[in-house]
């Protein structure tokens, strides 16, 4: 659908509905927080931005004619070599996957004995990856820095035209 | 014949997870027009998002927030909670690298008045050539 339209807006709010059904998804493999952010970023707050962007720029993509045939062998050659890769995976919800067998159970056993909170996710990411969640939100710092920045000169550029 | 079925039901998501990739990678390298890059972008790293919970996932377990708190290992199964906040900080970025991305096709617009790729390669290629000129100019002269 995004690849036919012409309309932004109509681009944009699928997109902002794609995440929302990924959210579903998300809560479908039991994970809630995760379902929780999407729903609040991927499909508000992305979607918000998108909304923006669009109507500082433009709201009808131009027809462009190119080629199609180079893209197509790139994404068919990556694909083969995904489903080629994941041939050795152990199945779908299986319990005696690698993933499964080492720290994810041993953090399911400490967190409560260690921080007192019964949701395991919300214990780890303040606590045992504390570290990585700071740098995470200077992640997040810098991206907004560089948005002002890029952002601030667009009035003084149009005054001195 | 029975495992055969097995294992394709078992690796049937990871498929379809890598087939929702592939259409955001489409998007990216065949459409010109920059926002529709970045919503297939989006896509691309949903999908992502979405194969890596999928690897913690247990059958018939549910989400990991403890329901008896003074057992260690009560009877309830819980899903990997790694992934999940792995997934939690990924998002999160992938909204900076958005917000970032989208504050650029802006400038963009403001410098070459365009949104599409193509025409911006025109005028960047119009623009060297303009360039190139004068400077054979000044060393010949």
């Amino acid at each position: 659908m995004a690849l036919t339209l012409k309309h932004l807006f109509a681009v944009i709010m699928l997109s902002g509905a794609f995440s929302l059904v990924s959210a579903m998804l998300f809560v479908v493999m039991d994970a809630v927080d995760v379902a929780f952010t999407e729903a609040a970023v991927g499909a508000g707050v992305s979607t918000v931005l998108m909304l923006a962007t669009m109507a500082l720029t433009v709201r009808v993509q131009k027809e462009t004619k190119r080629p199609i045939l180079f893209p197509l062998v790139v994404v068919c050659l990556v694909g083969v070599l995904l489903i080629y890769g994941t041939l050795d995976m152990p199945n779908f919800g299986a319990f005696d996957s690698p993933a499964q067998l080492h720290l994810g159970s041993t953090y399911l056993s400490i967190t409560y004995k260690d921080m007192g909170i019964p949701n395991v996710v919300t214990g780890i990411l303040a606590s045992y990856r504390g570290y990585d969640t700071l740098g995470e939100t200077v992640v997040v710092l810098t991206a907004g820095l560089g948005v002002i920045l890029l952002l601030s000169g667009l009035k003084g550029r149009k005054d001195k035209e | 014949m029975d495992s055969n079925l097995n294992f394709i039901y078992g690796h049937l998501p990871y498929w379809l997870f890598i087939i929702l990739m592939l259409s955001g990678l489409f998007i990216v390298v065949s459409r010109g027009n920059l926002i529709k890059k970045i919503v297939g972008l989006n896509i691309f790293q949903t999908s992502v998002f979405m194969f890596y919970i999928s690897i913690g996932k247990m059958k018939g377990g549910t989400a990991p927030i403890l329901l008896d708190k003074s057992a260690n290992n009560s009877a309830v199964i819980y899903s990997n909670p790694l992934p999940h906040v792995l997934i939690l900080t990924a998002i999160v970025v992938g909204i900076a690298t958005t917000a970032l991305g989208l504050a650029l096709i802006i400038k963009i617009r403001e410098e070459y008045d365009s949104v599409e790729e193509d025409d911006i390669q025109k005028m960047d290629q119009k623009d060297l050539k303009k360039y190139n000129k004068k400077n054979v100019l000044e060393t010949n002269s």
